[in-house]
């Protein structure tokens, strides 16, 4: 007899009752309980999803891709089942499929979109058996939590290795640690920047992947857009960058506000205006128009679902806080922060910002990625910045070192007080830049001045 | 009127060995004799490069991964280790952190595999099954000529490093793991050379000892003082961090 329905109300009870008690967001425990109680539950609910199972990991962009992505598909008709942020674990996975799931084990949706924290894809994707698989980067991220680099790399070309064959990989072909990971199989979907305009002078100082995968000999590049994205080859074992199927050309970079570019795929291409900003935002485009082609969506669909996408929770969204305009961006390792920066550095006259940094498990107890990430440019932009969080000092210390002037910076670890503060100073608009535990705090501090919903009504 | 002081630093595999962040070593020091009027030289020296026994007055290498390490340790016994070793017997600063603490000893064994170290400290490291020793860390350390006694920071290895009869330890575990997690210690000092696994970064969260090592490069120079506010708000939150 099969039993998964009284495993799903079972689980089902323990999240109302965890509700119920005021914790809140993101729960992923009655998804945990749910994997005790039947192993292959995401399996089995998963397999209901006849629209397809798309699956999304990346160092960055995770969230903000998965919402791009969602924007095409629904306007495609497809009813989506996603998780959030915070459920992209296993258990978080099976919470979102428990609460999609009616009382007679049917699910409400036919399409599944995950994102999937780069540690747990192995595992989870295993059960998912997505129709696509969409690998946007590798970064340095938090090395008290995911370890080195090399060892999430090696575990997803384990992962790449036993593949179904009927999941269609969907890679950055700018990222050579993703790139690469393409390189033995038939029918990878690569997208990738084409811009010689956006080229950097050099590498950001955190690059990763220098020395090719396969032979040790440090990569070449032509150019260099992010990090260690960009365009490069191997003289060693003479592996080059795959050319893209889908890319971005003429880019154009507005600030905080907009980014546009022409999507280009085969012989057609499209004029796209994002509503979202920074060079990094066109990469998680790619990403999304690149899973929406392998689902099957016309360019003309995906160009239109591209543009009305919006901000994803605390990345680039902007919130009317008493007349001052917010806007959120989610800071939590060297690349990521360092693409938020660059894109802050784009903006016209003296910026004013809340930084926010913390130490708990979520945002990485090692906070030294803080010294990775280039603060420097950014310097002659500012005008004031108040650092907040459990490690505001450090943060301000980064500051300080990185050039900017003792006189424009306060520390003050306390958020609402932080908050009063930047607010009190500010020209009209302040930038905020948070660990994930600090825009969780921010979030919830700015709902208590009426000013934003708590994170957990804020949809999928 | 003489020459204004001038430090000297040569970073050991800069591109290689810097996954904890270590250009924060090399900020704090660099900007620590700027603001004082000193002048400041930064040289790197990656795979193949020699090094100059003569040309700085701290050498300074950092973490890096598995492979990278790997890497590094065959260059440094092939065209490295004759001038850090002259450096070292004429005074000069040797400090590693993490990793390159580890390459500083006799050896580092990885499982079947032996990675050379270049011997400068008398210290050995093995790679154990049991899980890595992570998390926050104070130690409290009795230098020459300084008055400030603890040291904080990250920890994050795999290896587990025993001293031999010629090293001394930096510092007495506070709160944290240490060299091994189980006899106290942590880092290794022998001479001029010193081994820490404090990272995140070890100079920004502990600036007195930027001003220690600054000084003691340069022959025990007495240094102006600076607004250290922040550095000691910053040390005293990795303090907290640790349970201090």
């Amino acid at each position: 007899m099969d039993t998964l329905p009284a495993k799903l109300a079972l689980a089902r009870t323990v999240g109302l009752a965890a509700r119920a008690s005021g914790r809140g967001g993101g729960t992923s425990l009655p998804g945990r309980l749910l994997l005790r109680l039947d192993a292959r539950a995401l399996q089995r609910l998963a397999s209901q999803l006849s629209q397809g199972r798309y699956v999304i990991s990346a160092t960055n962009g995770k969230t903000t891709t998965a919402a791009i992505a969602a924007s095409v598909l629904e306007r495609a008709g497809r009813q989506l089942v996603r998780n959030t942020a915070g459920a992209n674990m296993a258990g978080g996975i099976a919470s979102t499929l428990l609460a999609a799931t009616r009382a007679d084990g049917t699910l409400s949706g036919d399409c599944g979109l995950f994102e999937v924290d780069e540690f747990w894809l192995d595992s989870v994707s295993g059960q998912l058996r997505p129709d696509a698989l969409v690998l946007g980067n590798l970064f340095r991220d938090q090395l008290d939590r995911y370890g080195e680099l090399e060892s999430i790399a090696a575990r997803w070309t384990a992962l790449v290795r036993d593949l179904d064959q009927a999941t269609a990989l969907v890679l950055n072909a700018d990222d050579p640690l993703v790139a690469d990971l393409g390189r033995d199989r038939d029918a990878a979907i690569y997208f990738g920047v084409e811009d010689d305009r956006l080229a950097l002078p050099e590498r950001q100082h955190a690059s990763d992947a220098t020395h090719c995968r396969r032979c040790g000999h440090a990569y070449v590049y032509d150019a260099v857009y992010l990090g260690h994205l960009g365009h490069y080859s191997c003289p060693g074992c003479g592996w080059q960058r795959p050319v893209p199927v889908l890319q971005a050309r003429q880019v154009t970079l507005d600030g905080t506000s907009t980014a546009s570019f022409t999507l280009v795929y085969g012989r057609e291409q499209r004029p796209v205006r994002l509503k979202l900003p920074g060079l990094y935002n066109v990469y998680n485009a790619l990403a999304a128009a690149a899973l929406c082609v392998r689902a099957g969506v016309e360019l003309d669909t995906i160009a239109d679902g591209l543009e009305s996408a919006t901000a994803a929770f605390g990345r680039a969204e902007t919130i009317e806080l008493d007349g001052l305009a917010v806007q959120i961006l989610l800071v939590k390792n060297p690349a990521g922060t360092n693409a938020i920066l660059q894109t802050l550095a784009l903006e016209t006259g003296a910026l004013d910002l809340l930084a926010i940094l913390n130490d708990n498990i979520a945002d990485g107890r090692d906070v030294s990625w803080i010294w990775d990430a280039d603060f420097e440019p950014l310097v002659p932009h500012v005008r004031h910045v108040v650092c907040a969080g459990r490690r505001a000092a450090e943060l301000a210390l980064r500051f300080k070192y990185a050039g900017l002037a003792r006189d424009r910076l306060t520390v003050e670890p306390e958020l609402s007080r932080a908050l009063d503060i930047a607010a009190g100073q500010a020209h009209g608009r302040l930038f905020a830049l948070p660990t994930y535990t600090a825009l969780i705090e921010l979030r919830a501090e700015l709902g208590r001045r009426g000013a934003a919903s708590p994170y957990w009504s804020d949809g999928a | 009127m003489s020459e204004p002081e001038r430090l000297r630093v040569c970073a050991l595999y800069p591109d290689l060995m810097n996954i904890y962040a270590d250009r924060g070593n090399l900020l704090m020091l660099r900007h620590r004799c700027q603001w004082r009027g000193m002048g400041f030289e930064l040289t790197g020296a990656g795979i193949g490069e020699p090094i100059d026994a003569d040309g700085a007055d701290i050498y300074y290498m950092g973490g890096g991964q598995d492979r990278d390490q790997e890497l590094c340790a065959a260059d440094l016994v092939a065209h490295k280790l004759e001038a850090l070793r002259s450096a070292a017997a004429r005074g000069a600063i040797v400090l590693g952190v993490c990793g390159g603490y580890q390459l500083l000893g006799h050896d580092y064994q990885l499982g079947g595999r032996v990675l050379p170290g270049i011997g400068l400290l008398d210290v050995r490291t093995v790679r154990s099954e049991g899980a890595r020793l992570t998390g926050n860390v104070a130690i409290e350390v009795d230098l020459p000529h300084a008055h400030e006694r603890v040291l904080a920071g990250f920890e994050n290895h795999g290896g587990r490093t025993q001293l031999g009869e010629r090293a001394s330890p930096l510092g007495r575990v506070l709160r944290g793991h240490g060299n091994n997690g189980s006899d106290g210690y942590e880092g290794a000092r022998q001479g001029t050379v010193i081994g820490t696994y404090l990272h995140g970064p070890l100079l920004p969260k502990n600036s007195w000892f930027a001003d220690w090592l600054i000084s003691s490069a340069l022959g025990g120079l007495a240094l102006d003082p600076l607004d250290d506010e922040l550095e000691e708000m910053a040390h005293a939150a990795a303090r907290v961090a640790a349970g201090l």
